[in-house]
């Protein structure tokens, strides 16, 4: 297991990049959270805090036509991948005006305009449709990859397993994302999973298996962008585990009560948004940047959380359409 | 058609062949596919990987799971991929890429992403494959929203049927009836299409109408022989495709007919036929003769020994039998 060693390479345009994405990603989560709780909204959400950072970073080392198939627990990658926010939020709140027309909700979120192709709410299933992805752009010989995002757990079903040996033999051009947060629901990860870092999996694979810190932009950022380069330059697919730890319960509301107080508050300290926020303004972000940068996003998603809640839900009747290509009788 | 004969099998592999020469979005690939593994276990694809390459035409890890999941993803990018899944029974495997997601990905991306994916699989009763390389599953996709599926009952068919797959924005599902690769008929003329969601009236009849597809369309048409010589003139309707089905045509020769006997493979219980007697009887009650009947497959997995595989499927006999009941005043 190779780890890409942390430097402070990172531009300061691509700083500000991930920055940006960051503290999206950390608002919106945050935002979405709090009108569950007075009632504004009610969805199964699935919290993304503490997965801020891998998204900003893995996504800001793609280009839009990039292909990208996330999960339920996906706002971070569909935010970072550059879907506008209040189309996602339109989705979010079930409005006609969203990605999907109200049909498809937050776990099944697509937008093709910005790369995000499919969302799937069945662990592990978006891997083996990942490889198809990258398979097209290789027979097409296009330039794209595809990254495929999923959770530790998601590397213990059988489609993970069939969908690395085959990218491995067709040295598909596709990342295998794994967004290690130590949790399955209630599982830790050591009771329902054979290795401690699922980045060991790779050798099975035959591919190179990286680790890198989930928690720092520039260990995630360099690990992505090597295997992005490993996979345009024909070489092959990587498995990129980026290590986090799930700050909340599984799904919104839940309690997460079996998570070790002390494991809970270490992570918090490292996931802080202000160290974060701290982190950034060292690597030649000024302060003035930083604050236009959260002045925007915050004006952002207040502008998104109107267009959703004015917008008009779904007509009945759409129910109709998109089952197949001619609509079907009412 | 053509007057030239063509095999089952030969008929399939015509139709890939013209549509991978017609389309370069038109890909392959399956366990075994690709030449230097022998062109696919019944030969299907033989010759293909020769003439577009490996890349168009592959040969897979033994995975049904990426097999399907590959398909779908290159499908969203408006590929054309033909997956094959080598026996119907390997799919219970991939259920998951199939109903989830091939099915749904149009409707939940709100018609941003669509999914033109063909599957083709084969199976069938009565070659002594036993209880987990034989079972007809059609039913099980047919009540996936989303989802097409079709068989063929003759070489011009599957030559037509797979050429509509291919061009159709949707996935669909293409059964292979394990029994017709050696069949002969009329071969298609390059380019023939065969409109999924049409049945076709394979014989006309006035008194009674046998609803069928795949292998039952032999049978009935034989059990129509039979029945004629006893002055029954049956009907006989090949759906070609299962779901989508032609209520239209049913319904139009049932009207007509007052009787109907539904015949498939698969076994009776919560069948296609349970949906069409079903349909049948919500639009034609107060017209019908007597009750709608069904002819099906034993309610059992399917056996191994000969006895046992003849006691599983229907036979021509049961066919005439309920024909004729539901005919029976005018036998008196
Ligand atoms: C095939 C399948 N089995 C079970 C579930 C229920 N489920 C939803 S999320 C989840 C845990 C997944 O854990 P992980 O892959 O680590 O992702 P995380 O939720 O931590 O992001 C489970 C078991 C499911 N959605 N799909
Ligand atoms: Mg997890």
């Amino acid at each position: 297991m190779n780890k890409p060693a942390s430097s402070p390479s990172l531009s300061p345009d691509m700083a500000r990049t991930i920055y940006r994405k960051a503290y999206l990603i950390n608002r919106t989560d945050e935002r979405f959270r709090a009108m569950l709780t007075n009632g504004e909204l009610a969805v199964a959400y699935y919290p993304v805090r503490g997965h801020e950072v891998i998204a900003a970073a893995a996504m800001a080392a793609l280009e839009t036509e990039d292909y990208l198939v996330t999960t339920y627990r996906g706002l971070h990658d569909a935010l970072g991948k550059g879907i506008p926010s209040r189309l996602l939020w339109a989705e979010f709140a079930g409005k006609r005006t969203g990605t999907c027309k109200g049909k498809g909700g937050p776990m099944h979120i697509t937008h093709p305009e910005t790369g995000v192709m499919v969302t799937t709410g069945i662990v592990g299933s978006g891997i083996p449709i990942a490889n198809g992805l990258a398979m097209s752009s290789q027979i097409r010989g296009e330039n794209r990859v595809a990254v495929a995002s999923f959770g530790d757990g998601a590397s213990n079903i059988g489609a993970f397993h069939e969908a690395l040996n085959m990218a491995s033999v067709w040295k598909l051009p596709v990342i295998f994302l794994c967004q290690n947060n130590q949790y399955a629901e209630h599982t830790a990860l050591a009771a329902g999973t054979s290795v401690s870092s699922i980045a060991e999996r790779a050798a099975g694979y035959g591919m190179p298996g990286v680790s890198c810190d989930g928690l720092d932009p520039a260990s995630v950022y360099e690990a992505m962008s090597e295997a992005v380069s490993r996979a345009r330059a024909g070489d092959g697919p990587t498995l990129l585990e980026a290590r986090t730890f799930r700050l909340l319960g599984h799904i919104f509301g839940a309690d997460f009560s079996y998570v070790p107080k002390e494991d809970l508050s270490a992570a918090e300290e490292r996931a802080s948004m202000t160290k974060l926020r701290q982190w950034f303004s060292e690597r030649q972000v000024s302060e003035k940047e930083l604050t236009q940068i959260e002045e925007d996003v915050d004006a952002e998603i207040d502008e998104a959380v109107a267009f959703a809640l004015e917008s008009e839900p779904p007509d009945p009747d759409d129910i109709r359409f998109d089952i197949y290509e001619t609509e079907q009788a009412a | 058609m053509s007057a030239e004969k063509t095999s089952f099998a030969q008929a399939l592999n015509a139709a890939l062949d013209d549509a991978m020469a017609d389309d370069e979005n038109v890909i392959m690939l399956g366990e075994d596919v690709a030449d230097e593994q022998g062109g696919g276990v019944f030969k299907v694809s033989k010759g293909l990987s020769g003439k577009y390459g490996t890349k168009r035409v592959r040969s897979t890890p033994i995975s049904e799971q990426a097999i399907i999941g590959a398909a779908v993803g290159a499908a969203i990018t408006g590929m054309r991929p033909v997956a094959e899944i080598m026996l119907m029974n390997f799919i219970t495997v991939a259920m998951d890429q199939l109903v989830n997601h091939a099915a749904k990905l149009r409707f939940m991306s709100g018609g941003q992403t669509n999914v033109p994916l063909v599957v083709r699989t084969t199976t069938g009763a009565g070659v002594g494959f036993g209880g987990q390389h034989s079972d007809m599953l059609e039913a099980w996709f047919a009540h996936v929203p989303g989802m097409k599926i079709a068989t063929a009952s003759n070489p011009a068919d599957a030559y037509g049927l797979m050429r509509s797959a291919i061009d159709d924005e949707d996935p669909t599902i293409l059964i292979e009836n394990i029994t017709h690769y050696g069949m002969t008929g009329p071969a298609a003329v390059p380019g023939y299409r065969v409109p999924l969601g049409k049945a076709a009236i394979s014989r006309e009849g006035g008194d009674v109408t046998l609803i069928t597809y795949g292998r039952g369309v032999g049978d009935c048409l034989k059990a129509a022989d039979q029945l004629a010589d006893e002055g029954i003139e049956a009907e006989v309707i090949d759906l070609r495709t299962v779901s989508p089905w032609d209520e239209e045509a049913v319904l139009s020769s049932v009207a007509k007919t007052k009787r109907a006997v539904i015949v498939h493979e698969a076994v009776r219980p919560f069948g296609a036929g349970a949906e069409i007697s079903s349909r049948i009887h919500e639009e034609l009650f107060g017209e019908l003769a007597g009750p709608v009947r069904r002819v099906a497959s034993y309610p059992s997995p399917v056996p191994f020994a000969k006895p046992l595989e003849t006691a599983f499927l229907y036979s021509v006999a049961d066919i005439v039998h309920a024909a004729r009941e539901t005919t029976q005043k005018k036998v008196q």
